[in-house]
This record gives C-alpha cells, sequence and structure tokens, in this order.
C-alpha cells in the first residue's frame, strides 16, 4: 500500500496536539512548527497529487481491513487536487496570521489551524461515507475554536449562530446516513453506488430521501441559498485570515456533492433521478443572484466578501448542476480559482480593516492605501471574472459548457448580469475606500501640525513585510491558474473523465470483484 | 415495538425543531440535544429492530443477531454530539457573559464593526 495518501491526514494529526502540548508556551516555536508543517503538507500533496495524475485510483486499507468491512482512503484525481488546493491555500494564510499578528490574540490559533487542515484533507480522501461525517466534525470543531479566535463580543455572538447552525447541520448528516444504510446496508460510498445501481425499486423512496437528505447537509456546507443564511454573519465576524481559509470549506460541501452524486446518485440512477439538475440548479442560479445583490447592498467590506464567497459557490454548483464531463472539468477549474480569489479578497479586507476599519464609506487614507488598492484591483477583478484574471478563463468556461443545456437562457443571463452587478458593487466599494478618501473635504480633519506622523503612520501589523508577501502570493497564485491555464484544464479534464466513469473507481476500491 | 420507537424519534426530532427555533441560547442548546437523542435512537434503529440478540454472529449454530454496526455509529456519533453541545454551552455561555444578553439573533446594535477587534 502506498503510505503516502494517510500521510496528510497523519502530520495535521501529529503537529497539532504536539503544538499543544509541547509549544504551548512559545508563539515562536510554535510559529515555526506550523509554517514547517503546512510547508511539509504542501510537499506531500504534490507528490500525491503526481502520483494520481497517471489516472491510476489508489486505495489505502486503514488497519489493513479490505473494503467494504474496513475504513478506506481513496486516491484518486480529483481528491489529490483538492488536497493541492488546500495546501497552496494554507500556506500564504499561516503567514499571513504570523505577520499580522492575528496569531497572539488569542490561544492555539495554530493547533487549531491543523486541525482544520487535517480535517479538510480526510474529507478529501476518505472514501467512506460515515468516515466523510467524522472528518466533517473534525473540520467544523476546529472552525468553532477558529472562528471566535481573538473572542469579542460580536464574534462570540456569531460564533453562537454558526455553532448552532452547523450542529443542526451534523444532526442532518446523521439522519441521512441512516437512511441511507438502511437501505444499503453499507456505508462504504463505493459499495454504496454498486449496490444502489441493482436495488430493487420497491425501495427506492426511501433511498431518494436519503440522497435528498444528503443534497441539503452538502448544500448547508456550501451556503446554497436558501441554506446560506449562516455564512455572511459568520465569514464577516470571523478573525479575516481564518474566513480566508474558510473558503475551503464550502468548497468541501462542493467536493462531496460531486463525488456523491457522480459515483452513485447521477441521473442515471432512478431513484435519484432530477435531483442535481430539477432542484440544485434552479438554487445554484439564485444564490449567484443573491451573492451578487449582497456585494452591492453590504455596508462592510468583510461582508461584502462573504457575499463574494457566496456568488462563487453560485457559479460553482452551476457548473456542477450541469452535470456533464465539460461542464465538471470548468467546475473544477473554477474551484481553484474561487478558492483562491475569496481568499486573497478576505486577505486584503484585513489588511483594510486593521487600518481603517471596515465600513464601506470615505475616511481619511489609510497606510500603504496604494498598495492595498492595487490587491484590492487585483482580487476584485478575478472575483467578478474580468480578463485578464482566471476568473474570466473560468466563467468562460462554465458558459460554454452550458451551451447545450435545456436552460441556456436563464444559466447565461444570471452569470452575465450577476457578474455585472458584483463588478458594479466592487467598483463602488473599491472607489469609496480607495478613491473617495483622497478628496479634499475628507483631508480636512488632517491636523497640519502633525503632517508627518500621518503621512507616514506606522503599519499596525508587527511585520509588514511578511504580511503584504503573503498577500501577494496569492495573488501570484491567481497569476499562474491564468498562465497555465492549458495544463491545468488539462488535469480537469481527466479528471472529469475520471468521475464519470464511477465503474473504475467502484472496482479499484471493492477489488476488481463486481 | 416499531411504534414505540418511530414515535419517540418522531416526538423527539419535533421538540427539538420546537426549541431550536426559540429566540434564547438555552431553549436552542435543549433543542439541539434533543435533536441528537433522536438521531441516536434513530441510527440504533437503522440496523433493525432486533429484541434480545446478541451483536456477535454465532458460527456453530443458527441464531438470531443484531447488526452490530449501527450501535458502532451511535457510539461514534453520542461521543461527537456530546463534545459538540459541550463547545457550544462554552461559546454561549462566554458570548452571553461577554455581551450580558443571551439572545441568538444579531439585532443591528451588533454590527460587524466592533468585534473587540484587539481584544
Amino acid at each position: 500500500m502506498n503510505h503516502w495518501i494517510v500521510a496528510p491526514i497523519v502530520l495535521p494529526a501529529i503537529l497539532a496536539p504536539f503544538i499543544i502540548m509541547v509549544l504551548r508556551y512559545h508563539l515562536d516555536l510554535q510559529r515555526i512548527f506550523s509554517v514547517a508543517g503546512v510547508v511539509a503538507l504542501l510537499g506531500i500533496a504534490l507528490t500525491i497529487t503526481a502520483q494520481a495524475a497517471g489516472g491510476d485510483i489508489q486505495v489505502y486499507e486503514l488497519g489493513n481491513w479490505p473494503a467494504p468491512f474496513g475504513i478506506v482512503l481513496v486516491l484518486d484525481r480529483l481528491s489529490a487536487m483538492m488536497v493541492l488546493l488546500t495546501a497552496l491555500l494554507a500556506l500564504p494564510i499561516v503567514l499571513y496570521a504570523i505577520a499580522s499578528g492575528w496569531d497572539d490574540r488569542g490561544k492555539h490559533f495554530h493547533a487549531l489551524f491543523h486541525f482544520q487542515l487535517m480535517g479538510v484533507c480526510g474529507a478529501f480522501l476518505t472514501g467512506d461515507a460515515f468516515n466523510l461525517f467524522v472528518f466533517f466534525e473534525v473540520l467544523l470543531i476546529a472552525s468553532y475554536g477558529l472562528m471566535t479566535h481573538g473572542g469579542g463580543s460580536v464574534r462570540l455572538k456569531a460564533g453562537v449562530q454558526y455553532v448552532a447552525y452547523n450542529l443542526l447541520g451534523s444532526t442532518l448528516f446523521l439522519f441521512a446516513l441512516g437512511t441511507l444504510y438502511a437501505v444499503a446496508g453499507t456505508l462504504n460510498m463505493a459499495d454504496m453506488a454498486a449496490r444502489v445501481a441493482d436495488l430493487p425499486s420497491d425501495d427506492t423512496a426511501l433511498l431518494r430521501v436519503g440522497a435528498v437528505l444528503l443534497l441539503l447537509v452538502f448544500c448547508i456546507k456550501a451556503a446554497v441559498l436558501p441554506l446560506h443564511f449562516w455564512l455572511p454573519a459568520s465569514y464577516a465576524s470571523a478573525p479575516l485570515p481564518v474566513a480566508a481559509l474558510f473558503a475551503i470549506m464550502t468548497k468541501v460541501g462542493a467536493y462531496s456533492i460531486l463525488r456523491m452524486y457522480t459515483l452513485g446518485f447521477g441521473p442515471e440512477v432512478e431513484a435519484t433521478q432530477g435531483l442535481v439538475g430539477t432542484w440544485l440548479q434552479p438554487a445554484a442560479l439564485v444564490t449567484l443572484a443573491v451573492g451578487a445583490i449582497g456585494i452591492l447592498g453590504s455596508q462592510h467590506i468583510a461582508r461584502m466578501v462573504a457575499f463574494c464567497a457566496i456568488t462563487s459557490m453560485g457559479t460553482l454548483l452551476i457548473a456542477i448542476s450541469l452535470f456533464t464531463e465539460t461542464a465538471t472539468a470548468a467546475a473544477l477549474y473554477y474551484v481553484y480559482h474561487s478558492t483562491l480569489a475569496t481568499a486573497l479578497m478576505f486577505l486584503v479586507a484585513d489588511l483594510v480593516m486593521e487600518r481603517r476599519g471596515g465600513a464601506i464609506t470615505p475616511t481619511a487614507p489609510m497606510p500603504q492605501t496604494g498598495l492595498i488598492s492595487a490587491l484590492f484591483f487585483v482580487g476584485a477583478i478575478a472575483m467578478a471574472g474580468m480578463p485578464p484574471l482566471s476568473g474570466f478563463i473560468g466563467k468562460l468556461l462554465v458558459l460554454d459548457a452550458a451551451r447545450d443545456a435545456p436552460d441556456v437562457t436563464a444559466i447565461w443571463a444570471v452569470i452575465l448580469i450577476g457578474s455585472f452587478v458584483t463588478i458594479v458593487g466592487l467598483a463602488r466599494a473599491g472607489s469609496l475606500i480607495f478613491w473617495k478618501s483622497h478628496d479634499v473635504q475628507h483631508n480636512t480633519e488632517r491636523d497640519p501640525e502633525n503632517e508627518e506622523d500621518i503621512t507616514a503612520p506606522p503599519a499596525p501589523e508587527p511585520n509588514p513585510g511578511l504580511a503584504f508577501t503573503a498577500v501577494f502570493a496569492m495573488a501570484m497564485g491567481l497569476v499562474l491558474l491564468t498562465l497555465f491555464a492549458g495544463p491545468a484544464l488539462e488535469y480537469t479534464n481527466k479528471t472529469a473523465e475520471q468521475l464519470f466513469t464511477p465503474e473504475n473507481y467502484i472496482s479499484a476500491v471493492l477489488g476488481g470483484d463486481t | 415495538m416499531e411504534a414505540l420507537v418511530a414515535s419517540a424519534v418522531g416526538v423527539m426530532t419535533a421538540a427539538g425543531i420546537f426549541l431550536i427555533l426559540r429566540r434564547r441560547t438555552f431553549p436552542v442548546i435543549l433543542g439541539l440535544s434533543l435533536l441528537t437523542y433522536a438521531v441516536n435512537v434513530f441510527l440504533f434503529a437503522t440496523g433493525r429492530l432486533a429484541l434480545d440478540a446478541p451483536a456477535v454472529l454465532n458460527k456453530y449454530e443458527e441464531v438470531p443477531y443484531t447488526d452490530p454496526l449501527p450501535q458502532a455509529l451511535v457510539l461514534t456519533a453520542i461521543v461527537i454530539s456530546f463534545g459538540m453541545t459541550a463547545v457550544i454551552v462554552m461559546i454561549s455561555l462566554s458570548a452571553y457573559l461577554s455581551a450580558k444578553d443571551d439572545h441568538i439573533d444579531m439585532t443591528a446594535h451588533d454590527s460587524v464593526d466592533a468585534p473587540g477587534d484587539d481584544a
């Protein structure tokens, strides 16, 4: 067996308790180990992505128990690319959290950060539905700690809502798994898919209930309308570097939809017919529309970026709900783009909020306003999907994939008008925050006596150089994704091809005897 | 037996949903606990209800047995929901103590601009 597969879970699982128990009072050592851990995770992710790129589906049997009796981890192209995305996202964020001093504003930031990475990587790699639930809980319980990191009454209050909502989601997840187990008699995803396919037609009612419940759970995680209520308040009140990390969490929901519904509950199965197309697609369209309106209406930069996250989930789920190979390839490209773009916007929002507060109103110019506005500009272009950055390519691919869909007019209209409203919203916020601040009337409050202090006030970060490096690294990721769109698309095309031949996955997991 | 278990799950779920729709944190937490009880009983029943049957196979004679897997799942679910309930109790307690208010909804007064940044 290839032990690299379990490494992305084991590494953070060892590192996090080590940080919390041994390095408890040594912030510097915590930082060193945390960054080293993320770099190692990136190395592991690159290794397994290279291994998966060949197209083999590799199975890791925990405790050497063969599937479907034991829990398996499955490495295919999709899980490898998602683990790689997690590691790529984590590195700039951990550097930014260190540079901005966010990790010093509460306890155990780095330990929780690694527990979160463990949950996310585990959710991407597991091939067992109940194990997926367990990894969801791991990532959620770490996210509860990170979300309330630093304290403050508003953040705690938003935290209570977030925890209550997610506990409800977990309960629903258990109901769904219970129902599916009662019908299929197994929790292994591949085994379940094989059994669902030849289930007698009398049992399909219960199966459909289970599949709908499961879809609801994943939609809660992916913040699909009307189950998105938790997202704006939680993300806007969380520490913003943490919110940037949470950009991957909504993608865990999208990943799970893609995994479960390409594997076993696709449109070709009678019991779950129309679930993705008929129900998910309109919801995704409305999600995109409401997200765009939210961007336009936000009075606060963190809230605006949270709505950006919702719009990008809308576009992503439109592509997933088309449920064709080309659309899935487009969706996978868009996953990379939207995760990096959302995280970039959250980091820029944090730079802004640390300097002048988050309200989208003109105030006196802040320190390093030119640099930050340039980064905001890059993030906004990427988010809105304008050329030359990867958002444009991603949206173009999604639009192109929708060409043959029955609802092509609705999809094109929503995506294009949604993008336009996003551009207007982001332009409004950017000009109010960065340009209007230079108006004469806002500069009158300057005290001419202290002119020197105001023109060069200190940056609030303890280490502004590293903070900007981290944010630029995130922007660089978007640029690279644009430059290497060809190879990336080749990979996602092959991934989609692999996803739409679930027989290979099933036979790899069950040892080829089906 | 089936009717008893089914109605227990149903009543607990209904009561749980009623309670989580309340506006203060304490009833909401109670409602979440009731929901997790309901889901635990439900999970237990997914392996079919069998009375007085051991959860192991006997390879020497044909005896009735019950499915052991849901019992393992319930154990995991109990542990996780217990831990999560402890977490939400602690978070809502600190939210109550810092805001002097145990309403679960955010009011317009709680603007996102003031999350005690440097506390």
